[in-house]
């Protein structure tokens, strides 16, 4: 397989040359890269807000592709889980979608009575030269609620871009609510999307230790608390290639810290709640002794069964392709608690030190990409005679195809695999994968049955 | 009654846009790799969204617009990206399909594929289509884009044996089932496109660049030499599809079929075909439809006077409802998010007397669906898995035809077609309703 002459310098292998690693730049036309675009990246960070309207301006595509296809789950209202888009058609391009927006916003706001509106610009909105700005002014004046609007067109950059387009417009709500009764033993959730649940997973061990969760940015996420945010003592990241923006203008505009954390993996579960401990140590008296009372409560509980899949994936190869490279560096930690050894780490949108520190942590001749593509991925899969790939929707079918396993860390799946029982659910989840009986019959499974007899 | 304004906002679409029908189309042809030319989103979602559907590797290159770009126009983006799909994937051709934005920028697509220097050796056609998403839904784009592939690939010559066929947004193995009953009748057909192998293919050791199988270049070339064409699908327009483009440019004659769901539109479709073959229905084809019309029999009192909403693509609610009204179950809402304007004249043809108990509606989206639905008291819905949330709403069950299908798996095997998929549809409808009636029992019968 030969890689593209632009993209020589975004595939590197530990330990045959010195570390250089291109990313974070445009993706090689026609290279069939796995990211998304600025819309996506807006979404994906706001959707789980579940008591806000959704409404995607534009052509009808951007709406119809994002309805409902995550599995962040919310406690209360469902309104993120509707699609609604002004659809708009030819007439409106050659006039213009101001109006159409105006009256859409208005209808849907009366009939679902939302706490705010978002509305988010696609490609074509910037455009025509609607001034998205100004209806949502309009119809935020008219209908008392915040109506955002949220700048995402899909060519003015890349994914990274409407991660900092959503945070935008989330600065715009925090602060505009009241911070009162709020425990100075305090911190807000950021960049959990609550897939699966993970949130309530997360927020279950804070309060254990004494810790008041005030907002969950954005899973099960309620505008009212977005609201009040600024009243936590910190701020708590996870997924910080689309948080982390937010996360420092809060610190900037409110003095208020944050600290990188991962909730993906035993190792780094214990440490963010060790982290947030000690950051709390001071304040809340005995909180350090409560919350390894509670790591090793949890450990006791899933380290048996952990154990036992150990056991059967002990010495397996895995590939991971991740959007973002903080969460690579949880799997490959999580995978060697399986015993499990990466042979291939890439993410879409890791930045140099991501790859840098990937680099540290991975064992001599692994493979790291940047921003891969399905021809590479499969290329390097049959490379490394790997047993596992962990990946989304749109790396699970290279891996099938091949005969290996898979197992889908996107925010499409349906199993929590956050906090110390999301461990446990991902170790069962590899070893469905691993060691199901259906690879023999494939024709890589027999030849490998071959080769090993 | 307060007379409510209609909705401005669409919400939760029964349709997707353009560019996604074009990239499906252009998945059934040999050696082809369909490329956007708009925004890395566009490919990523579509991927997705058929991935999801066919389970299978999906493959959509993009030029990839930056704000630049937009300013600028495309032109090196477009170049470089044909030049890098053609070195990677080393493809007999590209379709190019537009999304909105260079379309509303007003790029010269054409034009920058004229001055377009391939950078390497290898040959490789181009195809393309313009597929604005304010415009029209994914069948448009799937219809735009197979005419696309015979306006610039087709050539004449002398008329030969050949026919075509362009049976529509059908499912995998609905096309091998057409291959199937036009080899039975001896017919040398040209299915375009044919993407029952590209998108439902087996297990590898070594990955296919580009899945096997698909139309061949070849043949959509000779498709102008063909002696008739058949175009399937009630609601296509009169002018301008692929097969109205081959007679005006080639004088192939054209035959214009509803597609072959149940048992009166698929005596049509084989008496379509036993006329052009001077061949009487072959005997295995004849039997399937013996059994399926005495299965019909066997069960008619248990879907006799059942209620129906049907929604998707407007060609394939035309042929459920034929085959719901053949069975004696009612159609009580016939929707689409396409806009023909010929959906209801095509239903109303095809149902009989249950024409005047339907209400037939172009444009829908799925929240009005529910809306007229809840007034209509259906037994059960039919069509694609997106109508779950009003399933489950109603508390009727859905029985998954057409597309998308995310929430079950093989979406790829449902047919749809033919006496063969009748009796598929019949035994998922009757036992649908039977196993209902079976849970809700209080006594819980297990011998009906």
């Amino acid at each position: 397989m030969k890689i593209l002459e632009e993209r020589k310098l975004q595939v590197y292998r530990k330990g045959a040359d010195a570390f250089q690693l291109d990313c974070n730049k445009q993706s090689a036309a026609g290279s069939v890269s796995q990211r998304a675009c600025v819309f996506c990246g807006s979404r994906v960070v706001l959707y789980p807000i579940a008591d806000a309207l959704h409404l995607v301006h534009g052509p009808l595509g951007c709406a119809a592709y994002t309805w409902d296809i995550r599995g962040a789950l919310s406690s209360g209202p469902a309104l993120h889980r509707l699609s609604f888009s002004t659809d708009l058609r030819e007439l409106d391009v050659i006039h213009g979608g101001e109006k159409k927006l105006a009256k859409a916003l208005c209808q849907l706001i009366d009939l679902h009575q939302p706490k705010t509106a978002f509305v988010y610009s696609t490609c074509i909105v910037g455009v025509i030269g609607d001034d998205v700005e100004a209806v949502c002014k309009q119809v935020s004046a008219i209908k008392g609620i915040p109506v955002l609007p949220v700048h995402s067109e899909g060519f003015r950059g890349t994914k990274r871009d409407g991660y900092r387009a959503a945070c935008e417009a989330l600065l715009k709500l925090v602060g505009t609510g009241s911070t009162e009764g709020i425990s100075p033993v305090s911190v807000n959730i950021l960049g959990d999307f609550n897939i699966a649940g993970e949130v309530w997973i997360i927020r279950d061990y804070f309060e254990k230790m004494g810790v008041e969760v005030v907002a969950t940015l954005t899973g099960d996420g309620r505008v009212d608390d977005v609201r009040r945010a600024h009243g936590a003592a910190l701020n708590l990241v996870q997924c910080s290639g689309s948080m982390m923006h937010l996360a420092k203008q809060l610190e900037e505009q409110r003095g208020i810290p944050f600290k990188r954390v991962s909730y993906f993996g035993i190792e780094d579960m214990a440490q963010a709640l060790y982290d947030t401990a000690e950051f709390f140590a001071k304040k809340s008296p005995g909180i350090v002794e409560r919350t390894a009372a509670l790591v090793s409560q949890e450990l006791a509980t899933i380290m048996p069964q952990i154990a036992q899949y150990r056991r059967k994936l002990e010495g397996r190869k895995a590939a991971v392709y991740v959007g973002g490279a903080f969460k690579a560096f949880s799997l490959v930690r999580a995978l060697r608690q399986l015993g499990m050894k990466t042979v291939m780490v890439g993410s879409q949108t890791g930045l140099r030190e991501d790859y840098e520190e990937l680099r540290g942590l991975c064992d001599e001749g692994t493979i790291i990409v940047d921003d891969s593509n399905p021809l590479e991925l499969s290329a390097f899969l049959q490379e490394k005679e790997v047993d596992l790939f962990i990946g989304g929707v749109k790396e699970r079918p290279i891996a099938y195809k091949l005969g290996v396993g898979f197992c889908d860390h996107n925010h499409e799946r349906k199993e929590p695999l956050a906090g110390f029982l999301g461990m446990l659910n991902f170790a069962r989840e590899v070893y469905k994968t691993v060691a199901s009986p259906v690879w023999r019959l494939t024709p890589r499974g027999r030849r490998r049955e071959l080769s090993w007899s | 009654m307060v007379v409510r304004e209609p909705f401005v906002a669409t919400r939760n679409a029964c349709k997707l846009c353009a560019p996604l029908g074009a990239c499906l189309a252009l998945r059934g042809v040999r050696g082809t790799v369909p490329f956007l030319h708009g925004s890395q989103g566009c490919a990523t979602y579509i991927r997705r969204y058929l991935i999801s559907h066919f389970r299978e590797p999906m493959d959509i290159a993009v030029s990839g617009f930056s704000e630049a770009t937009t300013v600028f126009g495309g032109r090196d983006n477009l170049h470089n990206g044909l030049n890098n799909v053609a070195r990677q994937y080393r493809p007999e051709l590209i379709g190019i399909a537009t999304t909105c934005l260079p379309e509303t920028i007003g790029e010269d697509v054409a034009f920058l594929l004229d001055e377009f220097q391939p950078a390497g050796d290898a040959p490789f056609r181009l195809v393309h289509v313009a597929t604005p998403s304010y415009r029209g839904t994914h069948v448009d784009g799937f219809h735009g884009a197979v005419r696309a592939l015979v306006e610039q690939l087709a050539e004449g010559g002398a008329a030969g044996e050949g026919v075509n066929v362009f049976p529509g947004m059908v499912s995998p193995a609905d096309l091998r089932y057409l291959k199937e009953v036009l080899a039975d009748f001896g017919l040398e057909a040209t299915l375009l496109p044919d993407y029952s192998e590209t998108l439902d293919g087996p297990q590898l050791d070594e990955y296919q660049k580009i899945a096997a199988g698909g139309t061949p270049v070849s043949s959509v070339r000779a498709m102008g030499c063909a002696r008739m064409s058949l175009e399937m699908g009630r609601t296509l327009a009169a002018t301008g599809t692929a097969a109205a483009s081959l007679e005006s440019k080639f004088g192939v004659g054209r035959r214009n079929l509803g597609w072959p769901v149940g048992v009166l539109e698929s005596d049509r479709f084989f008496a379509a075909l036993s006329e052009l073959s001077g061949r009487p229905t072959p005997q295995k084809h004849a039997a399937e439809r013996g059994r399926l019309v005495d299965s019909y029999v066997d069960a008619h009192k248990y879907v006799f006077g059942r209620r129906a909403v049907v929604y998707g693509e407007e060609d394939l609610v035309v042929g459920l409802a034929s085959f719901l009204a053949e069975i004696g179950v009612q159609p009580v809402l016939c929707a689409s998010g396409g806009e023909s304007g010929r959906l209801e004249e095509a239903v109303k043809a095809v149902t009989g007397d249950a024409a005047e108990g339907i209400v037939i509606k172009e444009g829908m989206d799925f929240t009005t669906i529910g809306e007229v639905a809840r007034g209509l008291a259906p037994d059960f819905l039919i069509g694609s898995s997106k109508g779950y949330s009003v399933a489950r709403e109603l508390d009727v069950p859905l029985i998954r035809a057409g597309f998308p299908i995310h929430d079950r798996i093989g979406a790829q095997r449902v047919l749809h077609l033919g006496y063969r998929g009748a009796q598929q549809l019949f035994d998922a409808v009757t036992n649908t309703l039977l196993g209902r009636a079976q849970d809700r029992s209080p006594v819980g019968y297990s011998y009906l």
